[in-house]
């Protein structure tokens, strides 16, 4: 005979439970944390074994360097000329009030070689690539063609892993520089021709501000996206759950994911590279050669 | 008489994902040229045994020997190599999509044997031709084709190794009756001309009978009673349409007894 009262086994734990289920609840999330974390590592691992054990299929390298480089280009030139405008716009006032205006190319040009460039390139690889391959190996999986592929005597890490790791490795640096070159470009055209700055002192400012080392410094730091994002995107495809569901959030996951490291690493990254920098070159002070 | 050499050899088998238990104390024997089924009930964990026999799933427990190789003790590099031996048809084909029909068949041997798959398109059409299907869908994609075909095509790409064991996940699942009819025809025809073992997971009574010498049946671990075997069953087409046990001939018939009940009441 039912009593109408529902069993709660919380309820019957009292109040105890009140307070150690949450730190429960907590711990299962760290150690999951903790493993995940383990997880990528191994998987990074396995790819960077099978990257020095044997070269990928040349075909397979170079179609996903055609997806992940060439298909980039338009939508990362277009994207980084528009930041480079935007700078423009939102520094311009600011710059003119103390009559710097000339100055803006030496802001534009630094902000996008140092930070913007290899920020905005890689969110771009990480929406546009990462999730893509995260989906096409999450599919993959589902529908056990990664098994299929293991059933043949194949390693999946070896035939889907290292030739889209190695394409955002050594593609990345080309859309940063590429992202860069329309910010600077955009920015320049539209101080000179739109807010009327003199060219001439502009291209010296610009040039003055900038030096081979932030290039350099923005490469570095793309490289590093670049592994991040293939890595990650396709640890979240290979480690998919069933379903389109699962699909579906393997691919949001490699974009969150991908863009929270990118932030991540970005900060560290700068922090490291100027120490580099002061250790190399102790009495620079990183300021203009005006 | 000399009996015939075991290829396969399961023993003690036990395969845990994290705290659930999917197999539990499998142990089986497969002489060399026999065909076996492997029946039960959905989520019983056919498939992971199939699997586990090829090492796609590393066992909790227990041992997994092919052809006198612990397969259990191999690495990854080890077992790929050994995997060339076995030919494995999927579900749904597993077919790769970006690929044309012509290049999925040729994958394991462009894998393994790069220099000779370029020359060997007299394979490729050899496979074909034994699965019945024209040389036509060669440029196709898996998309384009229907699902008995693509199933073809998985058992030709199965097939170009010339394995000595044939493993089918649900061979004729989601096919129309004449359609599973002409895949239990091709894998009787496929035993005889390659002589390969076959191990075939399915629920298609019809297909385990015709094609099967042997039926091993898997119960679910949630209605056993604790530490009973998995394996409820294990004999002959003939041997299993006389059994006495009930849970065996419940499902050789097809009958739902009083599963609804059992479900409604959120017992299974």
């Amino acid at each position: 005979m039912s009593t109408g009262i529902e069993y709660n086994p919380r309820a019957r734990r009292g109040l105890v439970s009140y307070f150690t289920d949450p730190m429960t609840e907590l711990g299962s999330v760290v150690l999951r944390s903790l493993e995940t974390l383990g997880d990528i590592t191994l998987f990074a691992w396995q790819t960077l074994k099978w990257l020095m054990t044997r070269l990928p299929n040349r075909e397979t390298l170079y179609n996903n360097m055609y997806q992940i480089g060439v298909l980039s280009l338009p939508v990362v030139a277009l994207t980084g000329t528009f930041i480079g405008i935007i700078l423009a716009v939102q520094s311009y006032n600011q710059f003119r009030a103390f009559g710097l205006e000339t100055q803006l190319g030496g802001v534009i040009n630094r902000t996008m070689l140092r930070e913007l460039g290899p920020v905005l390139a890689a969110t771009m690889l990480a929406g546009r690539v990462g999730s893509a391959m995260a989906a096409e190996l999450g599919t993959m999986r589902v529908t056990e063609q990664i098994d299929a592929l293991s059933s043949m005597g194949a390693n999946p890490i070896q035939y889907l892993v290292v030739p889209r790791f190695l394409s955002c490795l050594l593609l990345i640096p080309s859309l940063t520089i590429m992202a860069v070159f329309c910010g600077v470009v955009g920015g320049a055209a539209f101080c000179i021709f739109h807010l009327n700055i003199d060219m001439q002192h502009y291209s010296r400012n610009a040039k003055s501000f900038v030096e081979t080392w932030d290039l350099i410094y923005g490469v570095i730091k793309s490289v590093f996206f670049g592994a991040t994002i293939g890595i990650l995107s396709c640890y979240r495809g290979f480690h998919c759950k069933a379903g389109a569901e699962g699909v579906g959030q393997a691919a949001t996951s490699a974009f969150v994911q991908s863009f929270v490291m990118i932030i991540t690493l970005d900060l560290f990254l700068s922090i490291g590279l100027d120490q580099i920098y002061n250790w190399i070159w102790p009495d620079s002070l990183m300021l203009p050669k005006v | 008489m000399v009996a015939a050499k075991n290829i396969l050899e399961v023993s003690d088998l036990d395969v845990r994902f994290g705290r659930q238990e999917v197999l539990r104390d499998i142990s089986l024997s497969v002489p060399v040229g026999q065909s076996v089924a492997i029946i039960g009930e959905s989520g019983c964990g056919k498939t992971v045994l199939l699997k586990t026999l090829i090492g796609l799933i590393r066992p909790t427990k227990g041992h997994v020997a092919f052809d006198g190789q612990q397969l259990d003790k191999f690495n990854d590099q080890q077992l790929a190599q050994e995997r060339i031996r076995f030919g494995f048809v999927f579900q749904n084909a597993a077919l790769f999509d970006s690929m044309t029909i012509a290049e999925n068949i040729m994958f394991p041997l462009r894998q393994h044997h790069p220099e000779e798959a370029r020359g060997h398109s007299e394979e490729m059409h050899s496979r074909l031709a034994e699965v019945g299907l024209p040389t036509s869908v060669l440029r196709k994609r898996p998309a384009e084709l229907s699902g008995g075909m693509r199933k073809r095509v998985g058992l030709a790409r199965a097939l170009v190794m010339h394995p000595e064991i044939l493993l089918y996940d649900e061979p004729t699942t989601g096919l129309d009756p004449i359609m599973s009819d002409v895949i239990n025809e091709l894998m009787m025809r496929t035993r005889s001309n390659n002589e390969v073992t076959s191990i075939m997971v399915t629920h298609d009574m019809k297909s385990a009978s015709k094609v099967a010498d042997r039926i091993v049946m898997l119960y679910p671990i949630a209605r056993l009673e604790d530490d009973e075997p998995q394996v409820i069953f294990d004999g002959t087409p003939a041997e299993i349409e006389r059994t006495k046990d009930e849970r065996v001939s419940q499902f050789y018939h097809g009958e739902a007894g009083d599963r609804l009940e059992e479900m409604s009441e959120g017992l299974v």
